[in-house]
């Protein structure tokens, strides 16, 4: 019972945060919700019993993600803007409201085919996650059986998630690794192309 | 600069902690909640918050962007050469079962290392990217004077 | 009320979806797009840790005397699929940079009328 509240609160909480994002214009604050975000949903991972991901998702979303959004913020600053807001788009919203709105209808008629939120005979829970949890400590003598599943049982996706970071450091360096060249004559907004 | 003296103080106090904490998170993967990507971020953390409070230039000279581009490419190669290791003694591709005397031991010497591996991997790269970031904002300075002398 | 009190994660999870997905389809900015990208990853890693939740059970690392534990898989998956969305937005923000660096702005009406590509 306790945990069905508390799992409600964290959620409405994550609502009300995603809704306020929509509708805030500085870009600064922005950037703060999406911290606060993030580590609501860390704390809502270790409510679901996930320790492993609420670890990871508090230290890579609130941490590594909100420092790159502060310094793209800082780098992309206009001296004309000095509150670093968003421009009020020209559009009419009705359009885009409209997707949504079909898009999230037609996904909550699906879950209602979904098993109902901890069951214990679900689909999901019942062909390979009982091999895992009972052959984890006699293959590999690994308690934590998170690790031994990403390192030993599905260590060619590990292999590949190193990969994808490795790749995404490479790519940024290639980017904005070097200084920036910035030739004599030129505007003083930042821009360096010819109008 | 009284307002620096505070954060310049607890961050002296604070910073190795996250180190050691860093280093426990990455050994104690297997018992606890942990592993390679947490202990890694968390130890990149560390050293962005000396960024933070002590300059990007100081931080360099902590650990230097040559230094990170060798320990990224360092970790993928730890990881896939104990696959290649694995071929090598015998087993499959990364079929740690064949590192050590038993099974049960092979495995867990194969995990420790590749857990090692990423951990190096994406601390380095989370620093090579907030360095690139961090960076890119001074040339812009050093360029405009440059050019209004000459 | 069954219907409810089992299905209420997934109904909010997909309000936040939605909320993400038009943040990223009505907004001019660059930067809040990213931040509506993430802000739908998140909700999507929460769909997957909701349908890997066992009610009663605990974190899935293996003790004496429990017998119920969450299962495993999803959070395994979701480990992967954190790490990969942040080299996502990592890229993504350097691509900002150097459309700032390039265009002078990064509000994309303000490029499609400099691009005159629309």
């Amino acid at each position: 019972m306790i945990d069905n509240i508390v799992d409600i609160t964290l959620l409405s909480f994550l609502v009300i945060l995603a809704l306020a994002i929509i509708r805030m214009r500085s870009l600064f604050a922005v950037v703060m919700l999406f911290s606060g975000f993030s580590f609501l949903s860390a704390g809502l991972f270790v409510v679901m019993d996930a320790a492993d991901v609420a670890f990871t998702e508090a230290a890579v979303g609130a941490g590594i993600s909100s420092v790159l959004m502060l310094a793209t913020l800082a780098l992309t600053y206009s001296s004309k803007n000095a509150d670093k807001e968003e421009k009020p788009t020209a559009h009419k919203p009705w359009l885009p409201l409209s997707v949504v709105v079909i898009t999230g209808a037609l996904l909550i008629y699906g879950t209602y085919d979904l098993p109902s939120f901890g069951d214990p005979d679900a689909p999901s829970q019942l062909h390979v996650a009982p091999y895992y949890l009972e052959n984890s400590m006699p293959d590999t003598g690994v308690p934590n059986v998170v690790t031994a599943v990403l390192a030993s049982y599905r260590g060619f996706d590990t292999l590949g998630e190193v990969t994808v970071i490795f790749t995404a450091g490479i790519a940024v360096l290639l980017l904005i690794g070097g200084r920036r060249r910035v030739k004599p004559n030129v505007k003083k907004n930042g821009g360096d192309r010819e109008a | 600069m009284k307002h620096n003296l505070i954060l310049r103080v607890v961050s002296k106090f604070i910073i190795p902690l996250i180190f050691l904490f860093a280093l426990y998170v990455q050994f104690h993967g297997d018992f606890g909640p942990g592993g390679g990507f947490q202990a890694g971020v968390i130890f990149s953390a560390a050293i962005i918050l000396y960024a933070l409070v002590f300059g990007a230039d100081k931080a360099k000279r902590v650990i230097t962007p040559y230094v990170l581009r060798l320990l990224a490419s360092l970790g993928v190669l730890i990881y896939a050469g104990t696959g290649v290791a694995t071929i090598v003694l015998g087993g499959n591709f990364l079929e740690y079962g064949v590192l050590a005397s038993s099974q049960v031991a092979g495995q867990h010497l194969g995990i420790l290392v590749i857990e090692l591996g990423v951990g190096i991997t994406v601390m380095s790269v989370m620093l090579i990217i907030f360095f690139a970031f961090a960076e890119r904002g001074q040339a812009v300075l050093s360029t405009k004077a440059e050019s209004e002398r000459g | 009320m069954d219907m409810i009190l089992g299905h209420y994660n997934y109904w909010m999870v997909i309000i936040i979806m939605m909320a993400g997905f038009y943040t990223v389809i009505s907004r001019g900015n660059l930067v809040k797009k990213i931040v509506g990208l993430n802000i739908f990853q998140v909700s999507v890693f929460l769909l997957y840790i909701s349908i890997g939740n066992v009610k009663g059970g605990a974190t899935p690392i293996i003790e004496k005397g429990v017998d119920l534990y969450s299962n495993p898989l999803p959070h395994v998956l979701i480990l992967t699929a954190i790490v990969v969305g942040v080299a996502t937005t990592a890229l993504g923000l350097a691509l900002v940079v150097r459309i700032k660096e390039a265009y002078g702005t990064i509000e994309e009406d303000d490029i499609h009328n400099q691009d005159q590509s629309l």
